[in-house]
């Protein structure tokens, strides 16, 4: 699998560390109850087909990428920088 | 049927003529009061302590594929007890207990072989936990003894001991652990369920869970619909798309582990080998094949299939630990999906909806658990109570922060297990 940066170009999956969903960059409020954080923290899609993972490119340029991927081939589909909002 | 030594030298000298079928293809009925989706190891076992433990056989397996399918026909086949945790501690020893006499109780081998399994360690600080780890494993019930470098080498010389990043300096061995043949384990459990009446019904996926009131009342399947008071899902890496049908969101995330087998060769290594420090672990089946593993990819996947990084890993990780399998040559390697939990431990539960249960987050240590967990939501599903010794086994326990079980002690996130 190689994941194609949006500043280093297409690099081997080696160099990114995995955070998992996406959802990652939506954090709820502090006080938004234990439902919310709940769905934040533990609940997953977990989708058997498309799916968007916040990877780091940990042994490149340090960003943190939002990845659009197919669970069940592996491909890549879309790569984007999550500073630049993309959701 | 039963399995004997006379049987079997009886239809060796008749032609083998009088060996019959294992289990009946029955057609679904309209209505059970127990259907279990899910045909592999978990759930056949559920199926047989349903009818062996609580008498009930008005039950039904649904299976989308053939039984045994799964996880349960390509894992690494290792069972052991050697948990720290309460939760895990008593629930892996009751399910090693039952390992022990379930050939007798199926009259079926599955090659149970307890050769024991050794945790190696390789520095004071991993030595002084596998004391702590043992010492729990002792006061379940269990035995676990401390090795160190010179019994160690008694017992397994060929490993690279002066390994320049992690020495050998000893090893945890526990050893009632060892291997059984995984595919045996399926039948057998099939076999005992079906016996008792049980219908075991295979290309039966199902498509829908419907329920009215807050109560489970049956599923749609490819095979029509079927009325049911209480549905059980088991279906590992599965349990998200399953659980999503009746409109629930799980604490699971789906991930690949890959597994590896080489040509068959002559007894070599006689006792199942964790190094844990380099992700690798391994053992030799009946056959000689040597089989061994290490860590998940570390990407949510449903391939069934993994990537390079993790083959080259888990490659180096052996060569490194024992330099002599350099000769073997690898024959096969295979991916299987791992319900992953956030904390790295199952779940066997009620949810939210009556007369739905649930077992999953198995993580890549179902294949041990299969007896305990036929057993403890078998338990669960026939008296609505937890078995004393799967209670921590909770679903809310994420939620509520209550009763995390992290053997690993990373911290309760997804990514971490």
């Amino acid at each position: 699998m190689r994941i194609t940066c949006p500043l280093c170009g297409a690099r081997d999956r080696r160099e990114f560390y995995y955070r998992g969903a996406a959802l990652a960059l939506e954090r709820p409020a502090p006080d938004a109850g234990e439902q919310a954080w709940d769905d934040y923290l533990f609940l997953r899609e977990n989708p058997a087909g498309e799916t968007r993972d916040l990877w780091y490119h940990a042994n490149g340029c340090g960003a943190w990428l939002v990845v659009r991927r197919d669970t069940r081939s592996h491909a890549v589909l879309e790569v984007r920088l999550a500073g630049e909002g993309a959701q | 049927m039963r399995f004997s030594g006379l049987r079997v030298l009886k239809e060796g000298l008749t032609g083998n003529r009088g060996w019959t079928a294992h289990w009946r293809d029955p057609e679904p009925k309209p209505a059970y009061d127990i259907l279990i989706i899910g045909g592999g190891g978990h759930g056949l076992a559920t199926a047989y302590y349903l009818a062996q433990v609580h008498g009930l056989r008005n039950v039904a397996v649904l299976e989308k594929g053939y039984l045994g399918g799964g996880n349960i026909g390509r894992n690494t086949t290792i069972v052991r007890a050697n948990y720290g945790l309460p939760g895990n501690s008593e629930f892996y020893s009751h399910s090693l207990s039952l390992w022990e006499g379930l050939e007798q109780e199926l009259n079926f081998n599955v090659m149970q072989s307890q050769r024991g399994v050794l945790n190696l360690f390789h520095s004071d600080g991993q030595r002084d936990a596998y004391v702590r780890r043992g010492n729990a494993m002792v006061n379940q019930g269990d035995d676990a003894i401390l090795l160190d470098r010179d019994g160690l080498r008694k017992r397994v010389p060929y490993l690279d001991f002066d390994n320049g990043r992690f020495p050998v300096q000893g090893a945890l061995y526990h050893p009632r652990g060892g291997t059984a043949r995984h595919d045996a384990v399926a039948w057998g459990f099939a076999r005992g369920a079906d016996s008792r009446g049980i219908d075991l019904i295979q290309n039966c996926e199902v498509t829908g869970i419907d329920v009215a009131n807050g109560a489970v009342t049956g599923v749609q399947t490819s095979r029509g619909a079927i009325r049911a008071k209480k549905v059980g899902i088991v279906v590992a890496g599965r349990s998200s798309q399953v659980a999503a049908m009746a409109g629930m969101r799980l604490p699971i995330e789906s991930h690949v582990l890959q597994a590896f087998v080489t040509e068959g060769l002559k007894p070599v290594i006689d006792t199942v080998v964790t190094y844990g420090m380099g992700h690798f672990y391994i053992s030799q089946s009946d056959k000689g094949g040597l089989v061994f593993g290490g860590d998940i990819d570390m990407y949510a996947s449903y391939a069934a299939r993994g990537n390079l990084p993790a083959v080259e890993h888990v490659m180096e990780a052996g060569m490194a630990l024992m330099p002599m399998i350099g000769k073997a040559r690898v024959l096969r390697s295979w991916g299987g999906i791992m319900d992953m939990s956030p904390d790295g431990s199952p779940i066997i539960d009620k949810t939210g909806i009556d007369g739905l249960y649930l077992n999953c987050g198995w993580c890549y240590g179902g294949f041990k658990a299969v007896p305990g967990s036929g057993d403890c939501f078998a338990h669960l599903l026939a008296t609505g109570r937890p078995h004393p010794a799967a209670a921590r086994f909770r679903l809310d326990r994420f939620r509520t922060g209550v009763g995390i079980m992290d053997e690993e002690g990373t911290g309760a996130q997804h990514n971490l297990h």
